[in-house]
């Protein structure tokens, strides 16, 4: 059946699944703007293309679906790159389609082109440009499983206006056949062989377990094979609720910022095994010193992550879950540790800490806010000492409810990566927890969230600072705080603007009740907690020291 | 330091190039050349990169490379017995009074004169890198006024080959 381009492109989406899109548009989309109007996809409506970019992320993080988002030619188009970029870092499931210029005015600086696909090479798994469009229906279902199969990530697909408009014939694309493209699902056996004896004979060993354990869905497996040989957990940012925080082997966040505990174990084991990780320099620190009397062993399904960074003694090349299970299948359990004991110790003994003065203190508010919840919510960040303190603070014991960017570092990802959680789990609660500086990056998805009646809460530890490039200022550059002191709007006023619910929390005393009234209220709302204005993330591991020599 | 001479197949697909050249380039790998064409299958091309770079900094270039959804097949064929050839064009000055001593230079080297000017000798020349960089040493006291080189393309001697078979699957020998 003749088809336009357009209707091509949604009917594949709705194929593939689709039932939600992030997106704006704009002249060249129109022809699929059209066709979305009596579609049974659900378009949202973002207030700038970043915020469709990093909704559609937070959609993919917390429901393990694809996220989708979709915006015009040129600056449509490149407003969505920060986006693309920071799924691309953390290995998050995307399609992000573009409009482009028609074919015959393609590369004549043409009205809003920009080549998005040169645009995006280094920050996308794979892009296309479709100029037929007889190849849309077989473009989107192998972007479609490039995205999400593998080591997952962002996909682009551009699509010139003719190609929407044009008729074509939409025949199923049957399977995907890409020669070029392969997944190791399948750990090699001896290599298995050799990580099943060395775990046999390893008496202090650690599990560094990374985002892969989310996103591969390994979090049973990880669970059950630390229980069954007493083996302590430290997770990385990115890692976070991948392992239960309340559990008696969790040692929680380890790197720059990670708990003590987790540093000491990390610096003493004689055998670490790195389950879905990337050893990135926010967890190493000093590459020379990390881990320096242990076997390396490294599980991931991206075999250009083994010895990247790190040499690796033993690398297992495959799915996480699915090594994982073999694992479990060829070891024993054991009935007792004294390196269990050990770090049970020093975790009573160098527990995260901070100086309570009377005001209202960060940490103190993150608790209250894992208090409320019941540690049941699903928390996103933007990013600075607010996403530090979350980490710390918030006990996460379920995969997909901490989503914060981790690899990019994105102030501003937060607030419109709740959108879409919020879309995702319609009956959960998702609060971002803000900083003043990153949540005005993209506080205009306000109307977003309103427009929507996305009841997601904002909590803005508001301290008047770009507060983590002051902290480094203090430390490391003589308190010359050069650039970093924000003169803020009423944040309570703004909320009400736009049509949300806005509460200003002046004294400790209110912070639980504060929270409690956000809430009951099933509407968006902006919390504004003015906190301690100096205070610090501890501990810190300083730039180029090794991670057990911590700060704090 | 070593270089090392990959035979990487690829689809014949626009912007190939461009993914494989900033590949190598944002991930700071040094290319010392790199050659492109097509094979026998008009699907596949075939492209040639000699790559500067201990054994660490080649297995991550291989494995980076294998990720690029467009490349198909890698092979590091610098151990093996392989021929290599490169083929480079020069102009050089050959006023009458010398062009008798340039053509004498072109018959050592086996070269070519492809065009002649009233003041100028075009010459072509194959080989490996060694004979190339001989020929344009011979030639730079005359003036060499334009100079060309392809960059290396190599094959595997004998039965072995690296060419893509349809499997589905990337290898490496």
């Amino acid at each position: 059946m003749q088809k336009t381009g357009a209707q091509i492109l949604v009917d594949s989406l709705l194929a593939e699944g689709v039932d939600t899109i992030f997106g704006y548009p704009g002249g060249v989309v129109l022809p699929i703007y059209d066709v979305l109007y009596d579609s049974e996809i659900r378009h949202i409506l973002t207030r700038h293309e970043q915020g469709a970019a990093h909704a559609a992320d937070g959609y993919a993080r917390a429901s393990g679906k694809p996220g989708v988002c979709l915006a015009t030619s040129g600056p449509g188009a490149t407003n969505l790159v920060t986006g693309i970029a920071n799924a691309y870092m953390d290995s998050i499931p995307m399609v992000a389609i573009t409009g482009q210029v028609a074919t015959p005015l393609l590369g004549r600086d043409s009205f809003q082109e920009a080549d998005i696909t040169g645009i995006t090479l280094p920050i996308t798994k794979h892009n296309f440009l479709v100029k037929d469009p007889k190849d849309i229906a077989r473009t989107v279902r192998e972007a479609f499983y490039i995205a999400t199969s593998g080591r997952p990530g962002p996909v682009l697909i551009d699509m010139p206006k003719d190609v929407s408009s044009d008729m074509a014939e939409h025949a199923d694309p049957g399977p995907v056949q890409l020669p070029g493209y392969s997944v190791n699902q399948e750990p090699d056996p001896e290599q298995l062989a050799r990580a099943v004896r060395a775990i046999e004979e390893s008496e202090r060993p650690v599990i560094y377990a990374g985002g892969g354990v989310v996103s591969g869905g390994a979090h049973g497996e990880l669970l059950e094979l630390a229980e069954m040989l007493l083996m302590p957990v430290a997770t990385t940012l990115m890692g976070l609720g991948g392992f239960p925080g309340n559990h008696p082997l969790s040692v929680g966040m380890l790197g720059m910022h990670g708990s003590k505990y987790a540093n000491y174990a990390i610096n003493e084991c004689d055998l670490l095994i790195g389950v879905g990780v990337r050893f990135d320099d926010r967890v190493t620190s000093k590459l020379e010193e990390f881990a320096p009397g242990a076997i390396i062993m490294h599980i991931d399904i991206d075999p250009a992550e083994i010895g990247k960074n790190v040499g690796v003694d033993i690398p297992l090349v495959g799915d996480v879950r699915l090594t994982l299970r073999k694992m479990i299948e060829r070891l024993k359990p054991r009935v007792a540790s004294q390196w269990r004991d050990k770090i049970a110790v020093w975790k009573k003994e160098h527990p995260f800490e901070f100086v309570e003065n009377g005001r209202i203190k960060p940490q103190e508010v993150i608790r209250e806010i894992c208090n409320v919840t019941k540690g049941n919510a699903r928390i996103t960040t933007e990013v600075g000492q607010h996403q530090m303190w979350a980490a710390q603070y918030y006990t996460f014991t379920r995969p997909r409810t901490f989503i914060s960017s981790g690899g990019l570092g994105t102030m501003g990802f937060g607030f419109p990566a709740a959108i879409g959680v919020q879309v995702a789990c319609s009956d959960e609660t998702v609060i971002d927890i803000a900083g003043d500086g990153s949540i005005q990056m993209n506080i205009q998805e306000l109307a977003t969230a309103v427009h929507y009646n996305l009841p997601v809460k904002i909590a803005i530890m508001n301290n008047g600072f770009l507060g983590m490039v002051r902290q480094w200022q203090e430390l490391f550059y003589n308190r010359r705080y050069s650039y970093t002191e924000l003169d803020n709007p009423d944040f309570v006023k703004l909320a009400e603007a736009y049509g949300a619910v806005g509460i200003r929390v002046t004294k400790k005393s209110e912070v639980r009740p504060a929270l409690e009234e956000a809430m009951a209220v099933a509407k968006p709302v902006v919390l504004d907690f003015p906190i301690e204005r100096e205070e610090n993330v501890y501990p810190m591991v300083p730039p180029g020291e090794p991670i057990h020599k911590m700060l704090g | 330091m070593l270089r090392h001479t990959l035979a990487v197949l690829v689809e014949n697909s626009p912007g190939v190039l461009a993914r494989v050249a900033g590949l190598f380039s944002r991930r700071g790998y040094n290319i010392d050349s790199l050659a492109v064409g097509r094979t026998e299958s008009p699907d596949v091309s075939r492209m040639t990169i000699v790559v500067d770079g201990d054994e660490r900094v080649l297995e991550q270039v291989t494995k980076q490379l294998h990720k690029l959804v467009d490349v198909i097949k890698i092979n590091d064929i610098t151990v093996d017995e392989y021929v290599d050839r490169e083929l480079v064009l020069i102009k050089v000055n050959a006023d009458p009074a010398q062009r008798g001593e340039v053509m004498q230079i072109a018959d050592v080297f086996r070269a070519r004169i492809v065009d002649l000017g009233r003041r100028t000798l075009t010459l072509e020349c194959t080989g490996n890198d060694g004979k190339i960089n001989a020929f344009e040493e011979s030639l730079r006291p005359y003036g060499i006024k334009e100079l060309v080189r392809t960059g290396k393309i190599a094959m595997l001697r004998g039965t072995k080959y690296t060419g893509y078979q349809d499997n589905g699957t990337k290898e490496e020998i």
